[in-house]
């Protein structure tokens, strides 16, 4: 059993295997690899770097896809805080 | 009407009405909406998935990306770097090149920041993006979009999801006049009339979601904007008579008694 860390994924404080790699969250997290965008520290991934690149203590994912909007009022849900409220 | 179609940065689409897919009670009734406006282009936002809820549905497995074009925004975003940064997270998700950009100057009218755009545009158009920017009714800053490489520009009718419908007629014919782009008007309006207003004026496409959205029988709504989007074409292309103080009388004196 490999030694864990932690992880920020979505704003969220998670433990997950030191040997993981983002590909691993992405299917541990039951979310299609399709339509999303990863970003890792800051940086975007491209999505055939997802099963080489390894997560390491204290890296924060952001997992995004689309979600329903028209323009900025029109947003469901409040996403990073960003969003004005109706 | 058959060949009359709407090209920007080389794609084709067969509808002018754009929709937004925001404020519906579900995925069913968006997708209903849509299906009943005719809309080809439906814009959606980026934001992050719920990961403690996954069993939350996803909205693109309600709109087929083969049948509409999909238009991600950058709603929500009040400054240069978060605006470039949804636009790159946008395009990573994977559709395409497409964004329309807003960057916005204030919460509580959500008008567009039109410096900061001008200044996101250069930097996306130069990363190979189609940018729809979102602006103002403002001719000038319509022009420099253009110029900075934008196919085609988006002004508003009026405050997103106000429903005031077209508050400056008389600029938008400025813009669509001054302006060799399509020109779409995005948000503000709330009725049918006000997108048929906006397609006389000579508009190339109406975007839309609260009036359809926030209507009490959206889908009726969605259909009844179809047909204003069309009429208003239609009504723009084969050219209204000018407007005159006094009566013309449209029956012959001759014969009379």
């Amino acid at each position: 059993m490999a030694e864990a860390i932690w992880i920020q994924v979505n704003g969220e404080q998670r433990g997950c295997r030191a040997d993981a790699t983002v590909g691993d969250l992405l299917r541990e997290l039951a979310i299609k690899t399709e339509r999303v965008a990863v970003e890792l520290n800051l940086e975007i991934m491209d999505r055939k770097d997802f099963d080489h690149r390894s997560l390491k203590q204290g890296d924060r994912v952001e997992i995004l896809s689309f979600i329903g909007g028209g323009a900025s009022a029109d947003v469901q849900g409040k996403g990073r805080g960003f969003v004005h409220a109706e | 009407m058959q060949n009359d179609r709407l090209i920007i940065a080389g794609r084709e689409l067969t509808s002018r009405l754009w929709v937004g897919t925001g404020k519906y009670k579900d995925f069913t009734e968006t997708k209903k909406a849509i299906e009943a406006s005719g809309a080809d282009v439906v814009t959606v936002a980026v934001r992050r998935v719920n990961i403690t809820d996954r069993s939350k549905e996803n909205l693109l497995d309600y709109l087929d990306p083969k049948k509409y074009t999909i238009l991600p925004n950058t709603a929500g975003c009040y400054n240069v770097e978060d605006a470039v940064r949804y636009a790159r997270l946008a395009r990573a998700a994977g559709v395409s090149d497409l964004i329309k950009l807003e960057v916005l100057g204030d919460e509580r009218t959500l008008f567009p920041d039109t410096v900061g755009l001008l200044e996101a545009a250069k930097i996306l158009v130069k990363e190979g993006f189609i940018v729809l920017p979102y602006t103002n009714d403002d001719p000038i800053v319509a022009q420099k979009l253009v110029d900075i490489g934008c196919p085609a520009v988006m002004p508003l009718a009026a405050p997103i999801g106000s429903g005031l419908g077209i508050r400056n007629p008389y600029n938008l014919k400025i813009i669509m006049e001054m302006v060799r782009v399509p020109i779409i008007v995005d948000a503000g309006v709330g009725t049918a009339s006000d997108a048929a207003l906006a397609m006389e004026l000579g508009a190339d496409a109406v975007l839309m979601n609260t009036a359809i959205a926030g209507a009490q029988d959206p889908i009726a709504m969605a259909e009844a904007m179809k047909y204003a989007v069309y009429a208003g074409r239609l009504a723009y292309k084969a050219g209204r008579i000018p407007r005159k103080l006094y009566a013309t009388a449209s029956s012959p004196i001759e014969g009379m008694l």
